[in-house]
């Protein structure tokens, strides 16, 4: 019983650490299409990698020790909240080393390290883009733990697991502060991945970039890591969606058998398709924001959370 | 019970749907999107006047819901969109206007309306009673969209928004007002937003501007 | 023990005097004193730590020192024993920091200074360990005074010596406001020692006047907005140990003095006690933080980020009596866990952090953030200390400051259930509060590391910088080394503080797993720091054995990549107000902000920003005004002729006589 968990425990992390290249591929095909361009192939960021990892590096010559190991420090915060949030299964070894509120706390471990490396080199873009990305996750955390909140008022837990089986024990539920977080989440997750309307991945232009401003001065594996974690990231940023308000298909606690594990792949992918193709959608049809509009989407963001919290406390009903 | 097991989640969701275009209505800057707005605000008050006819098994509800859609849905916002292209102002929209702050004051608002509307929805009978205080934020919110803007056309959607919120918090306190009452006050709104828009006219002529803030120069000092 | 624990006071209160015939030879004083202090100070938390593990019933005693009459008294309890704690584990820090720090230099020679330092240490002590208003008040006021010698050591400097006047001036009337709060408090009694104050029986408004009191005078010597305006000014005018003692210890005496007040001495507690103390701590917070962020002295940051963890404290206390009174005991103690582990581990960071200030300025001789930068190559070992502290008051896990804040926010969770309408819908918003402070914390933290150690030297005087001596860096590490022991086995801190609310509430979070805390159940939420960093670590491993196994470890050395302008220098990094923009652009409201800017056509540009605290206009200008009115009226009395006193006398008298017999 015991090995088994930790057999899962390693699959889901491998899992994780081996398709978040393939699902930000996905997201970039499916904008491809809708934007009538030419799309990359699925297994291009695949490629990428490992062009990086065969160059060789170029480090600043005034590049402190903190700039060399930042890389693998996100990496590793990425993939242990990979092992930490119920992607696949509920009874995880790592599941209670940390609920969604230290997740938050871990992601924010990562975003300082990523500007602190940012700042070492000292040249202009770089402090600037860990300025930015610092400001937009401050903006971001308020609204995030609201949407926490709401998971606690509805199921009576910040733990993922108990959540998962919280919702799964009231499948049929249509509660409107559940639909207000979940936007509300969506919004975040575009916040935090660098993504449109708050940051475009996919451009170098200097004066608007964030995230890329951050890494400009990484080469080669150092790069190739940085980008293996944001991918890392955002398919974390999408599972903990799925455990919060999506959790069909998780094999829940005493779920041993091979067809649930069977069962949840199958639903973890198909969510992935279709939250992909979802988030290309949205990306498509909004446009970038000024940065100091940031503010603004990132408190309707807030505002949605707080809604669905009231909404609850005037209308709900308490379900655990 | 059983009828109602889905009816009551589901006005809940339209309610708080209302909550969130009120919300959006304070969001806004540009005046066109508010008419949209406004409509399909009129449309979810169609959908919840529907649903509580249903439930109640009470037809009038359904005539009040049919006035709501020709006159809401469909009259109000077409009528709207007519005055702001005549009025040459598609294009306009709010200058100052600080978004993040009107929006906690709005949260503000909606807390006090709720904790306001606890006690009320207590005492009333309806199945429809706990949106009460959703219609009270509903209302005070298009206050406070009237009292932060400053062009002429936003001030009537704000006005018009507010009778949103008072038709529902009608039919949620008390499944609606009498007939009589309701054709009279859909008179009133028609005739009053015809009157307005002669207003806005009068007013470009004379400023050359739907800005208020105009006004002011017309005090006496 | 308690027996033992004056004896180690005394301890201090020796070691201080002896140095003082030392005069300029800072030998003795800095090489044997400062050690032998810090060894008081190990044993001090040793003992308290026992008292408190080993759950003992408190023990009482009284000195036959004094007035006639009115002797001093004496208590160790779980509270006072976990303060105690706190004392003795930083300032052991502290005190050997300053053995390497503190040389003969301008200002106060060695010997002065190690006798006032000692003596507010053992002040600190007894104010923790009073059991009458008499005794702590003389220990709040010699607490009071020494700490006033410390900041003005380099009395030279006029903003010194201002910056020392008004904090002289907020401890007074802070301390007015505590004695009033006593002659409160002992309820018609006329008895002033605490076991009397506990048996008073108070009318709900005669409590909320001691409450309100309490908190106005315990209130400025935390620094709670708007009676916080002193710390920004005293805190970077002091030495940087002395700056690291009273942030980190002297302002968790106040902390102290408000548990003492609300949860022993006062029998009856509202709600609404607690959503006042709430609010103040919320806004103290979100205020410190924000102006946290746009200070250019690294010690103003480092004192606005004081505010804001105060407020977080507050926030705590705030919200435990609010559970509390609303027989929601074990999320009280939850709640009041937080506030008490908050304290502690600002304790350890904030000197930490105070203490490589001093490093720096050392190393450096600048105080402006402007100056400074790079210095993660030229101080490799305080530029890691300084990370640690870093990451701990940001509130990053696994370090310590995430898990006070976590225990803080895992509280914030049950609000929705108080069972007040208004107050079960806003104070939910308040997590939101706290965790924009905490996000905001962690950006000014960045500013400050970033800024000081990283990027390039803004200035060429830099490169001569070097890195502090041995036993600098063993107080540095001793702290440090606290920051990561609390985060990684958080039970460390949370057991001392269950024992503390199990007698105060009667009621403690659960502490029963070694591995990870889940203050009500692992069903609810468990956080595990020794996990979180066992992870990290064995994936960072793995993945670089990997990648040197997989690919290749080849790197060459290049220059930064300049965007294709070839003339960048070190000066067009971001500054200190460069990195607060953004803060500043979207808080503008708080501000009261005075820009120059220069115009297109100068062809020497010159660019100033003036910033103000909005509370010095709004309410202190006011005060100060009107009282120099006050004061000249009464000046008007002094006619200079003697013959005009002698009439004043004559009338006195008079009256005296009419009214007498």
């Amino acid at each position: 019983m015991r090995d088994i968990t930790v057999v899962r425990q390693f699959g889901e992390v491998v899992l994780a650490i081996a398709i978040a290249p393939l699902f930000v591929g996905w997201i970039a095909q499916c904008r491809a299409w809708m934007q009538n361009r030419s799309a990359p192939l699925l297994r291009q960021t695949y490629r990428m990698l490992r062009k990086l990892f065969d160059k060789d590096a170029a480090m600043a010559a005034t590049a402190s020790p903190l700039f060399r190991t930042t890389p693998y420090i996100l990496f590793g915060t990425m993939v242990l909240a990979a092992a930490i949030i119920p992607s696949l299964a509920t009874d995880l070894p790592f599941a209670h080393a940390a609920d969604a509120i230290a997740l938050i706390g871990l992601f924010a471990t990562a975003r300082v390290f990523l500007s602190l490396a940012a700042m070492d080199i000292g040249t202009a873009f770089g402090t600037m883009g860990a300025r930015r990305e610092m400001m937009v996750g401050f903006l971001a955390e308020p609204a995030l733990l609201m949407v926490l909140f709401n998971a606690f008022l509805l199921y009576g837990s910040t733990a993922l697991p108990s959540l998962v089986d919280g919702y799964r024990a009231h499948p049929t539920v249509i509660d409107p502060s559940a639909i207000f977080a979940a936007v509300a989440f969506v919004m975040v997750l575009l916040a935090e991945n660098a993504r449109i309307p708050i940051d475009n991945p996919a451009t170098h232009l200097e004066l608007t970039m964030i995230h890329e401003a951050a890494l400009l001065e990484y080469s080669a594996r150092h790069l190739a890591l940085l980008e293996w974690a944001s991918g890392l990231k955002l398919f974390n940023y999408a599972c903990i969606g799925f455990a919060l308000f999506l959790p069909w298909g998780i094999a829940t606690n005493g779920a041993d058998s091979g067809t649930a594990l069977l069962i949840s792949i199958a639903a973890l992918l198909a969510k992935l398709v279709v939250a992909g193709a979802a988030l290309a959608l949205v990306e498509s049809l909004s446009a970038k924001l000024r940065i100091f509009r940031a503010p603004e989407f990132l408190a309707m963001a807030f505002l949605l959370a707080v809604l669905g919290l009231l909404v609850h406390l005037l209308l709900g009903t308490k379900l655990a | 019970m059983t009828a109602h097991a889905y009816t009551v989640p589901i006005l809940n969701l339209l309610a708080a749907c209302l909550l969130l275009i009120s919300f959006a209505m304070l969001s806004r800057r540009r005046t066109q999107r508010l008419v949209t707005l406004f409509a399909w605000q009129g449309t979810i008050l169609f959908l919840s006047t529907c649903l509580v006819a249903y439930s109640s098994g009470l037809r009038e509800i359904y005539y009040s819901a049919a006035l709501t859609l020709l006159l809401k849905v469909i009259g109000l916002p077409l009528i709207l969109h007519r005055l702001i292209y005549r009025l040459g102002a598609q294009w306009d929209s709010e200058t100052v206007v600080n978004i993040p702050l009107t929006m906690l004051v709005g949260l503000v608002l909606v807390i006090f309306a709720f904790g306001l509307a606890q006690p009320i929805s207590m005492m009333a009978t309806t199945i429809t009673r706990n949106t009460l205080g959703i219609a009270l934020a509903v209302i005070l919110l298009s206050f406070l969209m009237m009292i932060t803007r400053r062009k002429a056309v936003t001030q009537v959607i704000g006005f018009l928004a507010m009778e949103n919120g008072l038709f529902f918090a009608a039919t949620s306190a008390t499944y609606g007002m009498p007939m009589v009452v309701e054709l009279g006050i859909a008179l009133d709104l028609l005739v009053g937003v015809f009157i307005l828009g002669l207003f806005f006219f009068q007013i470009r002529e004379q400023f050359e501007s739907l800005d208020l803030s105009n006004l002011e120069s017309l005090k006496e000092d | 023990m308690l027996q033992s624990l004056l004896l180690l006071v005394g301890l201090w209160v020796f070691f201080g005097i002896v140095g003082l015939p030392t005069r300029r030879d800072s030998r003795l004083v800095a090489r044997v004193l400062f050690p032998l202090g810090a060894l008081v100070s190990l044993i001090f938390a040793v003992l308290a730590g026992s008292f408190l593990i080993s759950g003992q019933a408190p023990q009482g005693m009284i000195l036959p020192l004094g007035l006639p009459d009115l002797p001093f008294h004496l208590r160790l309890d779980a509270l006072s024993a976990f303060f105690l704690l706190v004392l003795g584990l930083v300032s052991a820090g502290i005190s050997i920091f300053s053995a390497g720090y503190f040389r003969a230099g301008k200002g106060t020679a060695p010997g002065l200074m190690g006798l006032q330092y000692h003596v507010f240490l053992a002040s600190m002590a007894i104010v923790i360990l009073a059991d009458d208003a008499y005794l702590f008040m003389v220990a709040w006021e010699t607490m009071a005074l020494s700490s006033y010698f410390l900041v003005t050591s380099e009395h030279r400097i006029p903003e010194i010596r201002r910056a020392g006047f008004l904090y002289l001036l907020m401890a007074h009337v802070g301390a007015i406001c505590i004695l009033l709060s006593f002659g409160v408090l002992q309820g018609g009694s006329w008895q002033f020692t605490f076991g009397a104050m506990r048996g008073a029986s108070l009318t709900p408004f005669w409590a909320t006047t001691a409450f309100v009191l309490a908190l106005l005078g315990f209130g400025a010597k935390a620094g709670l907005v708007p009676l916080h305006v002193w710390l920004p000014e005293a805190h970077p005018a002091a030495p940087s140990p002395v700056s690291a003692m009273m942030s980190g210890l002297m302002l968790k005496t106040a902390v102290y003095g408000m548990l003492r007040v609300s949860f022993d001495l006062l029998h009856v507690r509202f709600w609404q006690w607690g959503v006042l103390v709430l609010a103040l701590g919320l806004f103290s917070a979100l205020y410190g933080a924000i102006f946290a962020a746009v200070q250019a002295d690294m010690k103003r940051l480092l004192a606005f980020s004081s505010i804001e963890n105060i407020g977080i404290i507050f926030t705590g206390i705030g919200l435990s009596i609010v559970f509390e009174t609303c027989n929601m005991h074990l999320f009280a103690a939850l709640a009041l866990s937080a506030a008490l582990i908050h304290s502690l581990n600002h304790a350890l960071f904030k000197s930490l952090l105070f203490l490589t200030t001093g490093s720096v300025l050392h190393a450096t001789s600048h105080r402006s953030l402007g100056k400074l930068g790079g210095l993660i190559r030229r101080m490799p070992w305080v530029a890691s200390f300084a990370l640690v502290g870093t990451l701990a008051i940001a509130g990053l896990p696994p370090l310590n400051g995430f898990v006070s804040e976590w225990l803080l926010l895992q509280s914030f969770l049950f609000t929705p259930e108080i069972p007040h309408a208004f107050a079960n819908m806003f104070i939910p918003l308040g997590a939101a509060v706290l965790a924009l402070t905490a996000a905001l914390a962690a950006y000014v933290m960045m500013k400050f590391y970033g800024i000081v150690f990283l990027g390039q030297p803004r200035e060429d005087s830099l490169a001569e910088a070097h890195d502090a001596n041995w036993l600098e860096r063993l107080g540095l590490a001793w702290l440090a080394l606290g920051c990561i022991l609390i985060g990684v086995a958080p039970q460390i801190a949370l057991r001392p503080a269950a024992s503390v609310t199990d007698k105060l509430l009667g009621h403690s979070v659960n502490t029963s797993s070694i591995w990870r805390i889940a203050p009500i159940s692992p069903q609810q939420a468990s956080y595990s720091g020794m996990v979180l960093l066992a992870g990290i670590v064995g994936v960072v491993g793995i993945a670089f054995l990997l990648v040197r196994l997989i690919a290749h470890g080849r790197m060459r050395r290049v220059p930064p990549w300049d965007c294709g302008y070839q003339w960048q220098t070190s000066r067009m990094q971001d500054t200190a107000e460069g990195f607060g923009q953004p803060i500043r652009h979207i808080f503008a409201t708080f501000f009261h902000m005075e820009r120059d800017l220069p115009s297109p056509s100068d062809t020497s540009p010159q660019y100033r920003i003036y910033i103000e605290d909005r509370v010095w206009r709004a309410i202190y200008l006011p005060i100060a005004r009107t009282t120099q009115k006050v004061a000249d009226l009464v000046g008007g009395l002094q006619g200079g002729r003697l013959s005009i006193y002698l009439l004043y006398s004559f009338f006195t008298l008079i009256v005296l006589l009419v009214f007498v017999l």
